[in-house]
Protein backbone atom coordinates (compact mmCIF):
# COMPACT_ATOMS: atom_id res chain seq x y z
CA UNK A 1 0.00 0.00 0.00
CA UNK A 2 1.25 3.42 -0.90
CA UNK A 3 0.91 6.28 1.55
CA UNK A 4 -1.60 6.46 4.32
CA UNK A 5 -4.11 8.43 6.35
CA UNK A 6 -4.13 12.13 5.70
CA UNK A 7 -2.06 12.47 2.57
CA UNK A 8 -3.92 9.51 1.09
CA UNK A 9 -6.79 11.49 -0.39
CA UNK A 10 -4.45 13.97 -2.02
CA UNK A 11 -2.70 11.14 -3.81
CA UNK A 12 -5.80 9.11 -4.60
CA UNK A 13 -7.92 12.01 -5.78
CA UNK A 14 -6.44 12.50 -9.28
CA UNK A 15 -6.98 8.81 -9.97
CA UNK A 16 -10.51 8.85 -8.67
CA UNK A 17 -11.54 12.10 -10.34
CA UNK A 18 -12.92 10.78 -13.67
CA UNK A 19 -14.95 8.08 -11.94
CA UNK A 20 -16.23 10.50 -9.32
CA UNK A 21 -17.37 12.98 -11.95
CA UNK A 22 -19.06 10.12 -13.78
CA UNK A 23 -20.63 8.81 -10.59
CA UNK A 24 -22.10 12.23 -9.88
CA UNK A 25 -23.18 13.17 -13.42
CA UNK A 26 -24.39 9.83 -14.70
CA UNK A 27 -25.58 8.10 -11.55
CA UNK A 28 -26.41 10.35 -8.58
CA UNK A 29 -27.80 13.27 -10.52
CA UNK A 30 -29.97 11.14 -12.84
CA UNK A 31 -31.37 9.22 -9.88
CA UNK A 32 -32.29 12.47 -8.16
CA UNK A 33 -33.81 13.98 -11.29
CA UNK A 34 -35.69 10.80 -12.05
CA UNK A 35 -37.18 10.75 -8.56
CA UNK A 36 -38.28 14.37 -8.87
CA UNK A 37 -39.76 13.89 -12.34
CA UNK A 38 -41.69 10.87 -11.14
CA UNK A 39 -43.56 13.24 -8.82
CA UNK A 40 -44.71 15.52 -11.64
CA UNK A 41 -47.13 15.36 -14.52
CA UNK A 42 -44.53 16.60 -17.00
CA UNK A 43 -45.45 15.62 -20.54
CA UNK A 44 -42.03 16.09 -22.08
CA UNK A 45 -43.44 18.76 -24.41
CA UNK A 46 -42.32 21.78 -22.41
CA UNK A 47 -38.56 22.15 -22.44
CA UNK A 48 -36.92 21.84 -19.07
CA UNK A 49 -33.62 23.36 -18.08
CA UNK A 50 -31.76 21.76 -15.22
CA UNK A 51 -29.75 24.85 -14.40
CA UNK A 52 -32.38 27.55 -14.49
CA UNK A 53 -35.68 27.13 -12.76
CA UNK A 54 -35.67 23.35 -12.48
CA UNK A 55 -37.09 23.38 -8.99
CA UNK A 56 -39.83 25.90 -9.82
CA UNK A 57 -40.67 23.64 -12.73
CA UNK A 58 -40.94 20.66 -10.41
CA UNK A 59 -43.01 22.69 -7.98
CA UNK A 60 -45.42 23.90 -10.67
CA UNK A 61 -46.00 20.42 -12.02
CA UNK A 62 -45.89 18.64 -8.70
CA UNK A 63 -48.58 16.01 -8.24
CA UNK A 64 -47.08 13.99 -5.39
CA UNK A 65 -47.40 10.24 -5.57
CA UNK A 66 -50.29 10.36 -8.03
CA UNK A 67 -48.25 8.70 -10.80
CA UNK A 68 -47.42 5.76 -8.56
CA UNK A 69 -51.04 5.46 -7.48
CA UNK A 70 -52.38 5.50 -11.02
CA UNK A 71 -49.76 2.96 -12.13
CA UNK A 72 -50.87 0.58 -9.42
CA UNK A 73 -54.52 0.77 -10.49
CA UNK A 74 -53.84 0.80 -14.25
CA UNK A 75 -55.00 -2.45 -15.84
CA UNK A 76 -52.49 -2.09 -18.65
CA UNK A 77 -49.60 -1.96 -16.22
CA UNK A 78 -50.62 -5.22 -14.56
CA UNK A 79 -51.01 -6.81 -17.95
CA UNK A 80 -47.53 -5.59 -18.86
CA UNK A 81 -45.99 -6.92 -15.66
CA UNK A 82 -47.70 -10.27 -16.15
CA UNK A 83 -46.16 -10.39 -19.65
CA UNK A 84 -42.71 -10.06 -18.12
CA UNK A 85 -43.46 -12.95 -15.77
CA UNK A 86 -44.88 -15.03 -18.59
CA UNK A 87 -41.64 -14.44 -20.49
CA UNK A 88 -39.59 -15.56 -17.48
CA UNK A 89 -41.61 -18.77 -17.14
CA UNK A 90 -41.08 -19.56 -20.80
CA UNK A 91 -37.44 -18.55 -20.83
CA UNK A 92 -35.72 -19.43 -17.58
CA UNK A 93 -36.18 -23.25 -17.30
CA UNK A 94 -35.09 -23.95 -20.87
CA UNK A 95 -32.28 -21.46 -20.66
CA UNK A 96 -30.90 -23.07 -17.48
CA UNK A 97 -31.06 -26.66 -18.72
CA UNK A 98 -29.70 -25.89 -22.17
CA UNK A 99 -26.89 -23.60 -21.08
CA UNK A 100 -25.75 -26.10 -18.45
CA UNK A 101 -25.77 -28.82 -21.11
CA UNK A 102 -23.66 -26.65 -23.40
CA UNK A 103 -21.22 -26.02 -20.58
CA UNK A 104 -21.00 -29.76 -19.77
CA UNK A 105 -20.25 -30.52 -23.39
CA UNK A 106 -17.46 -27.98 -23.66
CA UNK A 107 -16.07 -29.07 -20.32
CA UNK A 108 -15.87 -32.74 -21.33
CA UNK A 109 -12.75 -31.76 -23.31
CA UNK A 110 -13.05 -34.02 -26.30
CA UNK A 111 -11.35 -33.16 -29.56
CA UNK A 112 -12.82 -29.99 -31.03
CA UNK A 113 -14.58 -28.78 -27.90
CA UNK A 114 -12.74 -25.47 -28.30
CA UNK A 115 -14.37 -24.94 -31.69
CA UNK A 116 -17.80 -25.60 -30.25
CA UNK A 117 -17.08 -23.09 -27.54
CA UNK A 118 -16.52 -20.38 -30.16
CA UNK A 119 -19.60 -21.43 -32.15
CA UNK A 120 -21.85 -21.34 -29.10
CA UNK A 121 -20.69 -17.79 -28.37
CA UNK A 122 -21.49 -16.30 -31.78
CA UNK A 123 -25.18 -15.54 -31.04
CA UNK A 124 -24.06 -13.72 -27.90
CA UNK A 125 -21.83 -11.41 -29.91
CA UNK A 126 -24.60 -10.53 -32.32
CA UNK A 127 -26.41 -7.27 -31.77
CA UNK A 128 -29.97 -7.79 -30.60
CA UNK A 129 -31.36 -5.78 -33.50
CA UNK A 130 -29.65 -8.08 -36.02
CA UNK A 131 -30.55 -11.23 -34.11
CA UNK A 132 -34.18 -10.19 -33.70
CA UNK A 133 -34.48 -9.36 -37.40
CA UNK A 134 -33.11 -12.77 -38.32
CA UNK A 135 -35.64 -14.45 -36.04
CA UNK A 136 -38.49 -12.37 -37.37
CA UNK A 137 -37.63 -13.66 -40.82
CA UNK A 138 -37.11 -17.26 -39.62
CA UNK A 139 -40.56 -17.16 -38.07
CA UNK A 140 -42.29 -15.60 -41.06
CA UNK A 141 -45.51 -17.64 -41.40
CA UNK A 142 -45.49 -18.18 -45.18
CA UNK A 143 -41.91 -17.76 -46.34
CA UNK A 144 -40.01 -18.58 -43.17
CA UNK A 145 -37.95 -21.78 -42.99
CA UNK A 146 -39.37 -22.89 -39.64
CA UNK A 147 -42.95 -23.16 -40.83
CA UNK A 148 -41.78 -24.67 -44.11
CA UNK A 149 -39.74 -27.28 -42.28
CA UNK A 150 -42.73 -28.10 -40.09
CA UNK A 151 -44.87 -28.37 -43.19
CA UNK A 152 -42.37 -30.75 -44.76
CA UNK A 153 -42.78 -33.20 -41.89
CA UNK A 154 -46.54 -32.83 -42.04
CA UNK A 155 -47.08 -30.39 -39.20
CA UNK A 156 -49.06 -27.22 -39.42
CA UNK A 157 -46.92 -24.23 -38.48
CA UNK A 158 -47.98 -21.28 -36.44
CA UNK A 159 -48.47 -17.58 -37.06
CA UNK A 160 -45.72 -17.04 -34.46
CA UNK A 161 -45.21 -13.32 -33.93
CA UNK A 162 -48.50 -12.49 -35.58
CA UNK A 163 -50.54 -14.62 -33.23
CA UNK A 164 -51.58 -13.35 -29.85
CA UNK A 165 -50.80 -16.63 -28.07
CA UNK A 166 -47.52 -17.41 -29.82
CA UNK A 167 -45.96 -13.93 -29.92
CA UNK A 168 -44.38 -14.12 -26.47
CA UNK A 169 -43.15 -17.72 -26.87
CA UNK A 170 -41.53 -16.59 -30.14
CA UNK A 171 -39.70 -13.81 -28.31
CA UNK A 172 -38.62 -16.28 -25.62
CA UNK A 173 -37.38 -18.71 -28.28
CA UNK A 174 -35.19 -16.05 -29.89
CA UNK A 175 -33.95 -14.92 -26.47
CA UNK A 176 -32.96 -18.44 -25.45
CA UNK A 177 -31.02 -18.81 -28.71
CA UNK A 178 -29.27 -15.50 -28.12
CA UNK A 179 -28.38 -15.90 -24.42
CA UNK A 180 -27.57 -19.60 -24.23
CA UNK A 181 -23.86 -19.21 -24.98
CA UNK A 182 -23.47 -16.40 -22.49
CA UNK A 183 -24.78 -18.37 -19.54
CA UNK A 184 -22.99 -21.50 -20.74
CA UNK A 185 -19.67 -19.65 -20.38
CA UNK A 186 -20.57 -18.69 -16.82
CA UNK A 187 -21.49 -22.31 -16.02
CA UNK A 188 -18.26 -23.44 -17.66
CA UNK A 189 -16.29 -21.31 -15.21
CA UNK A 190 -18.04 -23.09 -12.36
CA UNK A 191 -17.47 -26.55 -13.81
CA UNK A 192 -13.78 -25.90 -14.32
CA UNK A 193 -13.34 -25.02 -10.66
CA UNK A 194 -14.58 -28.43 -9.40
CA UNK A 195 -11.72 -30.47 -8.03
CA UNK A 196 -11.30 -33.57 -10.26
CA UNK A 197 -10.43 -35.75 -7.26
CA UNK A 198 -14.15 -35.83 -6.33
CA UNK A 199 -14.90 -37.52 -9.63
CA UNK A 200 -11.99 -39.92 -9.26
CA UNK A 201 -13.23 -40.96 -5.83
CA UNK A 202 -16.75 -41.43 -7.22
CA UNK A 203 -15.38 -43.54 -10.05
CA UNK A 204 -13.62 -45.83 -7.61
CA UNK A 205 -16.88 -46.22 -5.72
CA UNK A 206 -18.52 -47.20 -9.01
CA UNK A 207 -20.84 -44.22 -9.39
CA UNK A 208 -22.72 -43.87 -12.68
CA UNK A 209 -22.45 -40.77 -14.87
CA UNK A 210 -25.86 -39.62 -13.72
CA UNK A 211 -25.00 -40.18 -10.05
CA UNK A 212 -21.82 -38.18 -10.42
CA UNK A 213 -23.76 -35.35 -12.02
CA UNK A 214 -26.50 -35.45 -9.41
CA UNK A 215 -24.29 -35.84 -6.32
CA UNK A 216 -21.16 -33.91 -7.26
CA UNK A 217 -21.64 -31.53 -10.18
CA UNK A 218 -25.01 -30.02 -9.24
CA UNK A 219 -24.20 -29.27 -5.58
CA UNK A 220 -20.73 -27.99 -6.47
CA UNK A 221 -21.97 -25.50 -9.03
CA UNK A 222 -24.96 -24.33 -7.01
CA UNK A 223 -23.38 -20.91 -6.30
CA UNK A 224 -22.92 -20.42 -10.05
CA UNK A 225 -26.46 -21.60 -10.74
CA UNK A 226 -27.65 -19.07 -8.21
CA UNK A 227 -25.68 -16.33 -9.96
CA UNK A 228 -27.07 -17.35 -13.36
CA UNK A 229 -30.65 -17.34 -12.07
CA UNK A 230 -30.18 -13.88 -10.55
CA UNK A 231 -28.56 -12.43 -13.64
CA UNK A 232 -31.06 -13.91 -16.06
CA UNK A 233 -34.00 -12.77 -13.94
CA UNK A 234 -32.70 -9.21 -13.86
CA UNK A 235 -32.15 -9.32 -17.61
CA UNK A 236 -35.58 -10.80 -18.18
CA UNK A 237 -37.24 -7.94 -16.34
CA UNK A 238 -35.35 -5.53 -18.57
CA UNK A 239 -36.22 -7.26 -21.83
CA UNK A 240 -36.50 -4.63 -24.54
CA UNK A 241 -34.74 -4.59 -27.95
CA UNK A 242 -36.05 -7.95 -29.13
CA UNK A 243 -39.60 -6.78 -28.47
CA UNK A 244 -39.04 -3.47 -30.24
CA UNK A 245 -37.65 -5.17 -33.33
CA UNK A 246 -39.64 -8.38 -33.57
CA UNK A 247 -43.12 -7.05 -32.98
CA UNK A 248 -44.44 -3.99 -34.70
CA UNK A 249 -43.01 -0.85 -33.19
CA UNK A 250 -46.34 0.86 -32.72
CA UNK A 251 -48.52 -1.70 -31.04
CA UNK A 252 -46.20 -4.28 -29.40
CA UNK A 253 -47.61 -7.42 -30.90
CA UNK A 254 -51.14 -8.55 -31.72
CA UNK A 255 -53.49 -7.05 -29.16
CA UNK A 256 -50.49 -5.86 -27.15
CA UNK A 257 -49.36 -9.42 -26.45
CA UNK A 258 -45.71 -8.43 -26.13
CA UNK A 259 -46.02 -5.22 -24.19
CA UNK A 260 -43.32 -5.38 -21.52
CA UNK A 261 -42.09 -2.99 -18.86
CA UNK A 262 -39.11 -1.30 -20.49
CA UNK A 263 -40.91 -1.05 -23.82
CA UNK A 264 -43.78 0.74 -22.07
CA UNK A 265 -41.43 3.04 -20.14
CA UNK A 266 -39.74 4.05 -23.38
CA UNK A 267 -43.06 4.64 -25.14
CA UNK A 268 -44.72 6.48 -22.27
CA UNK A 269 -41.72 8.79 -22.19
CA UNK A 270 -41.01 9.42 -25.85
CA UNK A 271 -44.22 8.54 -27.73
CA UNK A 272 -47.15 9.26 -25.44
CA UNK A 273 -45.74 12.32 -23.69
CA UNK A 274 -46.04 10.95 -20.17
CA UNK A 275 -42.54 11.62 -18.82
CA UNK A 276 -43.56 11.78 -15.17
CA UNK A 277 -45.55 8.58 -15.48
CA UNK A 278 -42.66 6.85 -17.28
CA UNK A 279 -40.18 7.92 -14.60
CA UNK A 280 -42.49 6.58 -11.89
CA UNK A 281 -42.86 3.33 -13.79
CA UNK A 282 -39.08 2.99 -14.06
CA UNK A 283 -38.92 3.16 -10.26
CA UNK A 284 -41.57 0.48 -9.99
CA UNK A 285 -39.41 -1.66 -12.28
CA UNK A 286 -36.45 -1.00 -10.02
CA UNK A 287 -38.47 -1.99 -6.97
CA UNK A 288 -39.61 -5.23 -8.60
CA UNK A 289 -36.01 -6.13 -9.48
CA UNK A 290 -34.85 -5.16 -6.02
CA UNK A 291 -37.58 -7.24 -4.37
CA UNK A 292 -36.68 -10.27 -6.44
CA UNK A 293 -33.00 -9.92 -5.69
CA UNK A 294 -33.86 -9.71 -2.02
CA UNK A 295 -36.13 -12.78 -2.07
CA UNK A 296 -33.48 -14.72 -3.96
CA UNK A 297 -30.86 -13.76 -1.41
CA UNK A 298 -33.07 -15.04 1.37
CA UNK A 299 -33.74 -18.27 -0.49
CA UNK A 300 -30.06 -18.65 -1.31
CA UNK A 301 -29.24 -20.30 2.01
CA UNK A 302 -31.74 -23.05 1.32
CA UNK A 303 -30.26 -24.49 -1.83
CA UNK A 304 -26.86 -22.98 -2.42
CA UNK A 305 -23.92 -24.90 -1.09
CA UNK A 306 -20.82 -22.94 -0.11
CA UNK A 307 -18.99 -25.68 1.83
CA UNK A 308 -16.25 -26.23 -0.69
CA UNK B 1 -14.32 -49.10 -20.05
CA UNK B 2 -12.52 -48.10 -23.21
CA UNK B 3 -15.57 -48.90 -25.27
CA UNK B 4 -17.84 -46.92 -23.00
CA UNK B 5 -15.60 -43.92 -23.22
CA UNK B 6 -15.61 -43.98 -26.98
CA UNK B 7 -19.37 -44.27 -27.27
CA UNK B 8 -19.92 -41.46 -24.79
CA UNK B 9 -17.59 -39.28 -26.84
CA UNK B 10 -19.70 -39.91 -29.91
CA UNK B 11 -22.81 -38.92 -27.97
CA UNK B 12 -21.09 -35.71 -26.83
CA UNK B 13 -20.18 -34.95 -30.40
CA UNK B 14 -23.71 -35.51 -31.62
CA UNK B 15 -25.18 -33.23 -28.95
CA UNK B 16 -22.53 -30.59 -29.65
CA UNK B 17 -23.33 -30.72 -33.35
CA UNK B 18 -27.04 -30.28 -32.63
CA UNK B 19 -26.30 -27.25 -30.46
CA UNK B 20 -23.98 -25.79 -33.09
CA UNK B 21 -26.61 -26.36 -35.71
CA UNK B 22 -29.17 -24.43 -33.65
CA UNK B 23 -26.67 -21.64 -33.00
CA UNK B 24 -25.58 -21.28 -36.61
CA UNK B 25 -28.64 -22.09 -38.69
CA UNK B 26 -30.15 -18.59 -38.26
CA UNK B 27 -26.90 -17.07 -39.53
CA UNK B 28 -26.89 -19.38 -42.49
CA UNK B 29 -30.42 -18.27 -43.32
CA UNK B 30 -29.31 -14.64 -42.93
CA UNK B 31 -26.38 -15.14 -45.28
CA UNK B 32 -28.42 -17.00 -47.84
CA UNK B 33 -31.23 -14.43 -47.78
CA UNK B 34 -28.83 -11.53 -48.22
CA UNK B 35 -27.81 -12.93 -51.63
CA UNK B 36 -31.35 -13.33 -52.90
CA UNK B 37 -33.25 -11.13 -55.26
CA UNK B 38 -36.59 -9.75 -54.10
CA UNK B 39 -38.46 -12.33 -56.15
CA UNK B 40 -36.54 -15.23 -54.62
CA UNK B 41 -37.63 -14.13 -51.15
CA UNK B 42 -41.17 -15.15 -51.94
CA UNK B 43 -40.51 -18.45 -53.63
CA UNK B 44 -42.18 -21.59 -52.34
CA UNK B 45 -40.57 -24.02 -51.66
CA UNK B 46 -38.03 -21.79 -49.97
CA UNK B 47 -34.50 -21.70 -51.36
CA UNK B 48 -31.93 -22.60 -48.71
CA UNK B 49 -29.21 -21.78 -51.18
CA UNK B 50 -30.23 -19.01 -53.58
CA UNK B 51 -30.55 -20.30 -57.14
CA UNK B 52 -29.50 -17.00 -58.65
CA UNK B 53 -27.27 -15.32 -56.09
CA UNK B 54 -26.99 -11.58 -56.45
CA UNK B 55 -25.31 -8.67 -54.70
CA UNK B 56 -28.33 -6.48 -55.30
CA UNK B 57 -29.23 -6.25 -51.62
CA UNK B 58 -25.71 -5.15 -50.65
CA UNK B 59 -25.61 -2.58 -53.45
CA UNK B 60 -28.95 -1.20 -52.32
CA UNK B 61 -27.84 -1.24 -48.70
CA UNK B 62 -24.71 0.76 -49.39
CA UNK B 63 -26.49 3.17 -51.71
CA UNK B 64 -28.40 4.22 -48.60
CA UNK B 65 -26.05 7.02 -47.62
CA UNK B 66 -26.72 6.56 -43.90
CA UNK B 67 -25.16 3.12 -43.63
CA UNK B 68 -21.48 4.00 -44.06
CA UNK B 69 -21.93 6.91 -41.73
CA UNK B 70 -23.58 4.63 -39.15
CA UNK B 71 -20.74 2.17 -39.47
CA UNK B 72 -18.20 4.92 -38.85
CA UNK B 73 -20.25 6.18 -35.89
CA UNK B 74 -20.36 2.70 -34.40
CA UNK B 75 -16.60 2.30 -34.78
CA UNK B 76 -15.92 5.71 -33.20
CA UNK B 77 -18.33 5.11 -30.32
CA UNK B 78 -16.96 1.64 -29.62
CA UNK B 79 -13.30 2.64 -29.80
CA UNK B 80 -13.71 5.74 -27.64
CA UNK B 81 -15.97 3.94 -25.16
CA UNK B 82 -13.28 1.32 -24.67
CA UNK B 83 -10.56 3.96 -24.19
CA UNK B 84 -12.57 6.12 -21.81
CA UNK B 85 -13.83 3.19 -19.80
CA UNK B 86 -10.52 1.36 -19.52
CA UNK B 87 -8.57 4.46 -18.55
CA UNK B 88 -11.03 5.83 -16.03
CA UNK B 89 -11.85 2.53 -14.37
CA UNK B 90 -8.24 1.37 -14.14
CA UNK B 91 -7.29 4.67 -12.52
CA UNK B 92 -10.03 4.30 -9.93
CA UNK B 93 -9.12 0.65 -9.39
CA UNK B 94 -5.52 1.70 -8.77
CA UNK B 95 -6.62 4.20 -6.14
CA UNK B 96 -8.83 1.62 -4.43
CA UNK B 97 -6.28 -1.17 -4.45
CA UNK B 98 -2.94 0.55 -3.95
CA UNK B 99 -3.51 3.89 -2.21
CA UNK B 100 -4.73 4.04 1.35
CA UNK B 101 -7.20 6.84 1.93
CA UNK B 102 -9.89 7.53 4.44
CA UNK B 103 -13.34 6.24 3.52
CA UNK B 104 -12.10 4.10 0.65
CA UNK B 105 -14.24 1.14 1.72
CA UNK B 106 -17.35 3.27 1.96
CA UNK B 107 -16.70 4.89 -1.41
CA UNK B 108 -16.18 1.50 -3.00
CA UNK B 109 -19.46 0.32 -1.53
CA UNK B 110 -21.20 3.34 -3.07
CA UNK B 111 -19.62 2.46 -6.42
CA UNK B 112 -20.91 -1.09 -6.19
CA UNK B 113 -24.40 -0.16 -5.08
CA UNK B 114 -24.76 2.15 -8.10
CA UNK B 115 -24.85 -1.03 -10.19
CA UNK B 116 -28.27 -1.78 -8.75
CA UNK B 117 -29.93 1.04 -10.68
CA UNK B 118 -31.06 -0.15 -14.10
CA UNK B 119 -30.35 2.04 -17.12
CA UNK B 120 -34.09 2.44 -17.65
CA UNK B 121 -34.28 4.63 -14.57
CA UNK B 122 -31.43 6.77 -15.82
CA UNK B 123 -32.25 7.33 -19.46
CA UNK B 124 -34.81 10.14 -19.18
CA UNK B 125 -32.63 12.27 -16.85
CA UNK B 126 -29.58 11.41 -18.93
CA UNK B 127 -31.35 12.91 -21.90
CA UNK B 128 -31.94 16.11 -19.89
CA UNK B 129 -28.37 16.26 -18.61
CA UNK B 130 -26.95 15.78 -22.08
CA UNK B 131 -29.28 18.53 -23.29
CA UNK B 132 -27.92 20.79 -20.60
CA UNK B 133 -24.29 20.29 -21.60
CA UNK B 134 -25.27 20.50 -25.29
CA UNK B 135 -24.29 16.96 -26.08
CA UNK B 136 -27.60 15.39 -27.11
CA UNK B 137 -27.37 14.20 -30.64
CA UNK B 138 -23.59 14.03 -30.59
CA UNK B 139 -21.61 10.83 -30.29
CA UNK B 140 -20.16 12.01 -26.99
CA UNK B 141 -23.57 11.64 -25.37
CA UNK B 142 -23.20 7.88 -25.66
CA UNK B 143 -19.46 7.74 -24.99
CA UNK B 144 -19.21 9.96 -21.93
CA UNK B 145 -21.27 7.80 -19.52
CA UNK B 146 -18.58 5.10 -19.94
CA UNK B 147 -16.37 7.20 -17.68
CA UNK B 148 -18.07 5.57 -14.72
CA UNK B 149 -18.43 1.80 -14.85
CA UNK B 150 -18.59 0.21 -11.45
CA UNK B 151 -18.26 -3.39 -12.66
CA UNK B 152 -15.06 -2.50 -14.51
CA UNK B 153 -13.58 -0.83 -11.43
CA UNK B 154 -14.51 -3.88 -9.41
CA UNK B 155 -12.95 -6.30 -11.90
CA UNK B 156 -9.69 -4.37 -12.20
CA UNK B 157 -9.45 -3.82 -8.48
CA UNK B 158 -9.56 -7.58 -7.91
CA UNK B 159 -6.79 -7.98 -10.46
CA UNK B 160 -4.59 -5.20 -9.04
CA UNK B 161 -4.89 -6.48 -5.48
CA UNK B 162 -3.07 -9.60 -6.59
CA UNK B 163 -0.04 -7.53 -7.63
CA UNK B 164 2.55 -7.52 -4.89
CA UNK B 165 3.27 -4.20 -3.19
CA UNK B 166 7.01 -4.82 -3.31
CA UNK B 167 7.08 -3.71 -6.95
CA UNK B 168 5.54 -0.42 -5.97
CA UNK B 169 7.77 0.11 -2.96
CA UNK B 170 10.86 -0.53 -5.05
CA UNK B 171 9.67 1.92 -7.70
CA UNK B 172 8.78 4.62 -5.22
CA UNK B 173 12.18 4.29 -3.50
CA UNK B 174 13.69 4.90 -6.93
CA UNK B 175 11.66 8.11 -7.00
CA UNK B 176 9.01 7.12 -9.54
CA UNK B 177 5.86 9.21 -9.38
CA UNK B 178 2.43 7.61 -8.82
CA UNK B 179 1.50 8.28 -12.45
CA UNK B 180 4.64 6.55 -13.60
CA UNK B 181 4.02 3.58 -11.32
CA UNK B 182 0.46 3.34 -12.60
CA UNK B 183 1.30 3.50 -16.30
CA UNK B 184 4.60 1.65 -16.30
CA UNK B 185 4.08 -1.07 -13.70
CA UNK B 186 0.44 -1.61 -12.84
CA UNK B 187 -1.22 -1.32 -16.25
CA UNK B 188 1.15 -3.70 -18.07
CA UNK B 189 0.64 -6.26 -15.33
CA UNK B 190 -3.13 -6.20 -15.81
CA UNK B 191 -3.15 -6.63 -19.57
CA UNK B 192 -5.23 -9.81 -19.62
CA UNK B 193 -7.93 -8.25 -17.47
CA UNK B 194 -7.82 -5.13 -19.64
CA UNK B 195 -8.34 -7.16 -22.82
CA UNK B 196 -11.26 -9.01 -21.25
CA UNK B 197 -12.74 -5.71 -20.21
CA UNK B 198 -12.18 -4.22 -23.67
CA UNK B 199 -14.21 -7.07 -25.15
CA UNK B 200 -17.04 -6.64 -22.66
CA UNK B 201 -17.18 -2.86 -23.02
CA UNK B 202 -16.74 -3.01 -26.79
CA UNK B 203 -19.54 -5.53 -27.15
CA UNK B 204 -21.83 -3.40 -25.00
CA UNK B 205 -21.05 -0.21 -26.90
CA UNK B 206 -21.33 -1.77 -30.35
CA UNK B 207 -24.63 -3.50 -29.64
CA UNK B 208 -26.25 -0.97 -27.30
CA UNK B 209 -29.75 -0.02 -28.29
CA UNK B 210 -31.63 1.97 -25.64
CA UNK B 211 -29.18 4.84 -25.02
CA UNK B 212 -28.35 5.56 -28.68
CA UNK B 213 -32.06 5.36 -29.47
CA UNK B 214 -32.80 8.08 -26.93
CA UNK B 215 -29.69 10.25 -27.20
CA UNK B 216 -28.91 10.19 -30.92
CA UNK B 217 -31.89 11.64 -32.69
CA UNK B 218 -30.73 12.64 -36.15
CA UNK B 219 -29.83 10.25 -38.89
CA UNK B 220 -26.22 11.31 -39.31
CA UNK B 221 -25.52 10.19 -35.74
CA UNK B 222 -27.23 6.80 -35.91
CA UNK B 223 -25.27 3.71 -34.94
CA UNK B 224 -25.59 0.45 -36.87
CA UNK B 225 -28.25 -1.18 -34.64
CA UNK B 226 -30.34 1.99 -34.75
CA UNK B 227 -30.17 2.41 -38.52
CA UNK B 228 -30.86 -1.29 -38.94
CA UNK B 229 -34.07 -0.97 -36.98
CA UNK B 230 -35.05 2.13 -38.92
CA UNK B 231 -34.54 0.13 -42.13
CA UNK B 232 -36.75 -2.50 -40.53
CA UNK B 233 -39.50 0.07 -40.22
CA UNK B 234 -38.95 1.38 -43.75
CA UNK B 235 -38.50 -1.83 -45.72
CA UNK B 236 -40.11 -4.33 -43.41
CA UNK B 237 -40.66 -6.94 -46.12
CA UNK B 238 -37.37 -6.62 -47.98
CA UNK B 239 -35.57 -9.23 -45.97
CA UNK B 240 -32.66 -9.51 -48.39
CA UNK B 241 -31.79 -5.90 -47.59
CA UNK B 242 -32.38 -6.37 -43.86
CA UNK B 243 -30.29 -9.55 -43.70
CA UNK B 244 -27.44 -7.84 -45.54
CA UNK B 245 -27.72 -5.10 -42.93
CA UNK B 246 -27.71 -7.65 -40.11
CA UNK B 247 -24.55 -9.22 -41.50
CA UNK B 248 -22.83 -5.83 -41.79
CA UNK B 249 -23.85 -5.06 -38.21
CA UNK B 250 -22.47 -8.24 -36.67
CA UNK B 251 -19.37 -8.87 -38.78
CA UNK B 252 -17.00 -6.18 -37.40
CA UNK B 253 -17.65 -7.26 -33.82
CA UNK B 254 -17.05 -10.89 -34.75
CA UNK B 255 -13.69 -9.93 -36.26
CA UNK B 256 -12.80 -7.83 -33.23
CA UNK B 257 -13.67 -10.76 -30.98
CA UNK B 258 -11.55 -13.18 -32.99
CA UNK B 259 -8.67 -10.70 -32.88
CA UNK B 260 -8.93 -10.04 -29.14
CA UNK B 261 -9.47 -13.74 -28.42
CA UNK B 262 -5.88 -14.35 -29.50
CA UNK B 263 -4.67 -12.18 -26.65
CA UNK B 264 -7.26 -13.73 -24.39
CA UNK B 265 -5.91 -17.26 -24.52
CA UNK B 266 -2.20 -16.46 -24.39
Amino acid sequence: MLSNGRSGWRKAFPFLLPSLVGLFLFSFLPILISLLISLTNWTGMSRVSLTTGFFTFIKNNFIGLKNFKSILVDDEVWKVISHNFYFIILYLPFMLILSLSEALIINSKFKGSGTYRVIFYIPVLTSWVAGALIWKWLLSPTYGPINNALLAIGLKGSLWLQSETMAMPSIALASIWKDLGFYAMIFLGGLKSINPSYYEAANIDGATTFQRFRKITLPMISPITFYVVMLSLINAFQLFPQVMVMTKNGDAGPNGATMVMVERIYKYAFRYGKMGYAAAFSWILFMIIFLFTYIQRRAEKRWVNYDV
Amino acid sequence: MMYKNKSSKIIYHIIAIIFSFIALLPFFWMLSTSFKSRGALLSIPIEWIPKNPTFAAYIRLFSNEGILRAMLNSVIITALSICVSLLSSSMAAFAFSKIKFRGSNLLFLIFLSSMMIPSQVIFIPLYLIMNEIHLTNTLFAVILPCVFQAFAVFMLKQQMMSISDTYLDAASIDGASLMKIFFRIILPMCNTALVTLAIIVGMGAWNDYLLPLVLLTSKENYTLPIILNSLNGQFSTEYNLLMAGALITMLPLLLFYAFAQKYFST
